[in-house]
């Protein structure tokens, strides 16, 4: 076990470096892209465009700024923004991260029971007219575009339904934890829900297609064959065997949302997280910063997938072993 | 009916014209086409017949493991005097593991992958005795010795994939035994293993039953596991009983010409080398079934009347469903020899 | 089923576009219209029209009016028909995300029949680049692309694709994406490779190429089939997630993402306009996964044993 993790952590790291280069090529080294008329606009002088590549070192060649890029990063730590000149780039990260990390822990353990016992349900009455229903909700949530849902749902309590049923529902923007913890989730509510709604979704459906599975294997038959109960074997034999595959999705789904994959429903709901400083990063081009949070992003992707890895080894006795 | 050699207060299982059919888009499936049968007290009985023959089927759809939405059983089965045809799945609980205990063939999926073999074993104790957890643990173990898996006090907490194939069935023979039942259903337990481990397997079974005296029904396409373990044998083709009787009789003067084919087929190790018998023809599929006798298309000595679906008939304990006669037989027989000699 | 009748129906009402801006409803979409009338019911109707609320300063523009001749949903802060543009959009829409899908189907399927089928250095190497790109943060990746790509189109060599053409965001989408169907691909050829039927073909001196097209291609092209449409309908979000976030469909053009990130301005007074394009693509998108269910239940002899959806 020990030797597999450390082989799956070392390939973690080369991915990591991998993407760092991918990202400083796009953003640098597109072919027929010219970082430095970007940032300085559509309109700029040839002047200014050369000021401004001097200003920002990138007339060096491309291995130094990238070495460069690199060392302020992660081992200085005074990277700078160039929207903001001066303003350091991963204390306004780190100042984020709180933010989505709240989003999406809660809305992770919405989505995980909501998807749970809507894929057991719906196993353990196939057939049923509940079984089509649920998972009829399942596709709706996988094709609801996530903006569009978190803007219906503004609409709805901010506006529409405001004076009546929603007047509770306080306006956009996030309130820290530490200073009003009933705030802080009032404020989370309904982007928790929007965010989980897409999740469950998904989760209900992949479990209800293992269990089913699960449930015509041999060992439920056995199982059967023992006298145990259905409800026994739905909950003991095939849910523990298809939780494992749910247990890897959520690793993987946990990694990308904490890395700023909610980008869209921080914007919609106003929350300053990870992904919400990404948008505004890319819509003024603001290089270090977009870095910065991609690296950030990329990182929490690349750990949950080495993570996911090593789990699947421990929950899977079968896997154990042959590692 | 035929007459019963087993008086009613001794038949641990009599199944009675049970026919199960699965209907389904190419038309309706008759796996099991009116089978009788007895099992009495301490009894071994094989069922032999090739793959499709209905032979699992029957046991399955007895306990009311079939779980096809498009089946259809219509029969008796009395276990112990009681009818569990029909039983819903909570009343059938207590039955199944309780009092009949089953095995399945293929050792290698048949235990739940995530738990240990010592919990699954305790499971099933604790669902139908009031042991507490230590006690059950306790019995677990000695059930691993019981059917030879050495050290089992520490195989106890191991998993499944951590046996072999034949430590594995030995495993799912103590999970069966586990509650002491008064029947055992073994299906085709031998199949998936290698030629050794089969005897091994097959020596445990018969030890076993001599100390829980369980009733045993073995369902096997293989003769020479009948030769070994039965006290009587049902040979089943195409979902119907084709002969039916004490192993001996029906292996010394088998009367079907299907048991002919089957027992033909089997290699002896004892007599001059000769060409093994194939049955000719292929078997047949079951949306297929001619009216008449189900193994005329296939049988050499097929005559008009065979057009006509033979009843199951014949002298005490021994019946056979053909229309051929004592005296045919007899020379049948007397020509196979013939030929033998002079070849 | 009736998914089938559900996608082609919006396929073709789509495609009906121009004709319905021209010939019926006597609008151009893409134009404002901001001092524009039109007869309804014998009157002459404002379409934007003077706030009456609030402050009464300024203009919205006219809701709904129910008449498939004039504006059946209202008009946008341009004046456009939302109903035409939504048309139109859906053109778009649907353009990107199945060209971008067959693209995406046709590259992973490629990759993944040879990663898988020749192993060794050409499966590494292409594992490892499929690793990377699938380790990227997918929004993040086809973000970054976007904003690279869209202020200054790209030219490489001898490919020079404009800024404002839909062929950026269809192949930032379908590359993306490539990755998520050439695994499960790969993993499906490796399998087979071990199966007697390959071996025997193997054993037997077929060639390479007779083996990929006539024996492992037929059992892939099943999974392929059913990847197909989910991918369309995952690429159809995509998009518009892109156009909405504006690094998408490039205006003048419209797709339902772009109208979306219209309508926000108007989301309270004239939710019309951001809600029937997240309408229409739900409607799309459910037709589109059902029938991807369909597709693999149909290809599945198991499929019975589970039912449902």
């Amino acid at each position: 076990m020990l030797a597999f993790s450390i082989r799956r952590l070392i390939s973690a790291v080369l991915v990591l470096f991998s993407i760092s280069v991918l990202v400083f090529l796009i953003f640098f080294a597109t072919p027929g892209v010219d970082p430095a008329a970007r940032i300085a606009g559509r309109s700029a002088t040839p002047q200014i465009v050369a000021q401004v590549r001097h200003e920002f070192g990138l007339d060096r060649p491309l291995p130094v700024r990238y070495v460069l890029m690199m060392e302020h990063l992660f081992i200085k730590h005074d990277l700078t923004s160039y929207e903001n000149p001066g303003e350091a780039v991963i204390p306004q990260v780190l100042l984020a991260a709180p933010v989505t990390l709240s989003l999406v822990l809660g809305a992770a353990v919405i989505w995980v029971v909501v998807g749970v016992m809507g894929g057991v349900i719906a196993a353990a009455n196939r057939g049923r007219f509940i079984d089509p229903l649920i998972m009829f909700f399942g596709i709706a949530a996988v094709s609801v575009p996530a903006y569009w849902l978190g803007e219906v749902v503004n609409l709805i309590t901010q506006s529409k339904l405001h004076s009546s049923v929603f007047s509770w529902v306080p306006a956009s923007g996030y309130v820290s934890p530490v200073s009003n913890p009933f705030e802080w989730a009032l404020h989370l509510l309904f982007p928790w829900l929007t965010l989980a709604a897409l999740y469950a979704g998904i989760y209900a459906r992949v479990l209800r297609a293992e269990l089913v599975n699960a449930l015509n294997e041999d060992y439920v038959r056995t199982a059967r064959a023992k006298g145990l109960s259905e409800r026994r074997i739905l909950m003991r034999h095939a849910l523990r065997c298809s939780l494992i595959s749910i247990v890897s999705l959520f690793g993987l789904d946990f990694g990308a949302l904490i890395g700023g994959a909610a980008l869209l429903t921080e914007v919609v709901f106003g929350l300053p997280g990870v992904g919400y400083l990404t948008y505004v990063s890319l819509q003024s081009l603001d290089l270090p910063v977009i870095m910065a949070c991609v690296m950030y992003g990329a990182f929490f992707v690349v750990l949950a997938n080495a993570v996911v890895d090593i789990l699947y080894a421990f929950l899977d006795p079968r896997v154990r072993l042959a590692k | 009916m035929p007459s019963d050699p087993t008086p009613l207060s001794d038949a641990v299982l009599r199944v009675s014209d049970l026919r199960v059919s699965f209907s389904t888009r190419q038309g309706i499936v008759q796996a099991v086409d009116g089978l009788s049968l007895d099992v009495g007290r301490k009894e071994v009985v094989g069922i032999v017949g090739e793959s499709g023959s209905g032979k699992s089927v029957a046991m399955y759809s007895m306990l009311g493991l079939v779980r096809d939405a498009n089946v259809t059983i219509t029969g008796s089965v009395l276990f112990e005097g009681r009818e569990i045809l029909g039983l819903s799945d909570r009343e059938m609980q207590p039955v199944r593991g309780g009092e009949i205990g089953m095995i399945f063939q293929d050792p290698m999926t048949a235990l739940t992958p995530v738990y240990t073999v010592g919990w699954q074993i305790v499971e099933q104790l604790r669902a139908h005795t009031d042991m507490t957890k230590r006690q059950a643990r306790t019995r677990a173990v000695e059930l691993l010795a019981e059917v030879g898996i050495p050290d089992p006090k520490s195989r106890v907490d191991r998993y499944p994939h951590e046996f072999s194939g034949g430590m594995r069935q030995r495993v799912v023979i103590a999970m069966a035994l586990s509650c002491n039942p008064r029947l055992l259903i073994a299906d085709e337990p031998t199949t998936a293993l290698d030629v050794t481990t089969q005897a091994q397997i097959l020596d445990l079974m018969e030890k076993l039953q001599g100390t829980y005296g369980s009733s045993i029904v073995i369902i096997t396409h293989d003769m020479g596991v009948i030769a070994e373990m039965a006290d009587r044998v049902v040979v089943m083709y195409a979902g119907r009983p084709a002969e039916i009787g004490p192993e001996l009789d029906v292996v010394r003067h088998p009367r079907h010409p299907y048991t002919w084919g089957l027992l033909g087929a089997v290699p002896r190790v004892d007599a001059k080398s000769r060409r093994l018998t194939t049955i000719p023809g292929t078997s047949i599929s079951p949306l297929d079934v001619p009216v008449g006798c189900a193994f005329a298309p296939r049988c050499e000595h097929r005559m008009d009347v065979c057009s006509q679906r033979p009843l199951m008939r014949g002298d005490g304990s021994h019946q056979d469903a053909c229309w051929l006669s004592d005296e045919q037989r007899v020379a049948i027989r007397t020509k196979a020899t013939a030929q033998e000699a002079s070849s | 089923m009736i998914a089938l009748v559900v996608v082609i129906l919006v396929v073709t009402l789509c495609l009906l576009a121009p004709v319905y801006s021209g010939v019926i409803a006597h609008t151009n979409p893409f134009v404002s219209n901001l001092q524009g009338t039109f007869r309804l019911n014998g009157e002459t109707v404002q379409v934007m029209q003077a706030n009456t609320q609030g402050l009464g300063l300024g203009v919205t523009p006219i809701g709904p009016t129910w008449n498939f001749s004039h504006y059946f949903l209202g008009a946008d802060q341009q004046g456009r028909d939302v109903f035409a543009r939504l048309l139109y959009g859906g053109r778009a829409s649907l353009l990107i995300g199945t060209v971008s899908a067959i693209i995406c189907c046709v590259v992973a399927a490629v990759l993944g029949l040879l990663a898988g089928y020749f192993g060794g250095a050409i499966d590494w190497v292409l594992s490892r680049i499929l690793d990377i790109l699938w380790a990227f943060p997918v929004y993040l990746l086809a973000i970054s692309l976007s904003v690279i790509l869209l202020t200054s189109g790209l030219n490489v060599g001898f490919i020079h694709i404009g800024a404002g053409s839909l062929l950026l965001p269809i192949l930032i989408i379908a590359a993306v994406f490539v990755p998520y169907v050439a695994r499960p691909l790969r993993g499906i050829v490796l399998s087979l490779k071990e199966r007697e039927f390959i071996q025997a073909a193997i054993g037997s001196g077929a060639s390479d190429w007779r083996i990929l097209t006539r024996e492992i291609f037929p059992n892939v092209a099943p999974s392929i089939i059913v990847f197909f449409p989910l991918m369309v309908a995952f690429n159809m979000l995509t998009e518009s997630a892109l156009s909405f976030l504006s690094i998408g469909v490039q205006p003048p053009a419209a797709s339902w993402g772009t109208i979306i990130n219209d309508g926000l301005g108007l989301l309270y007074t004239r939710p019309a306009v951001a809600m029937a394009p997240g309408i229409a693509i739900v409607i799309t998108a459910v037709s589109l996964n059902i029938l991807g269910d369909g597709a693999r239940d149909a290809f599945d002899p198991k499929a019975k044993l589970r039912g449902s959806i």
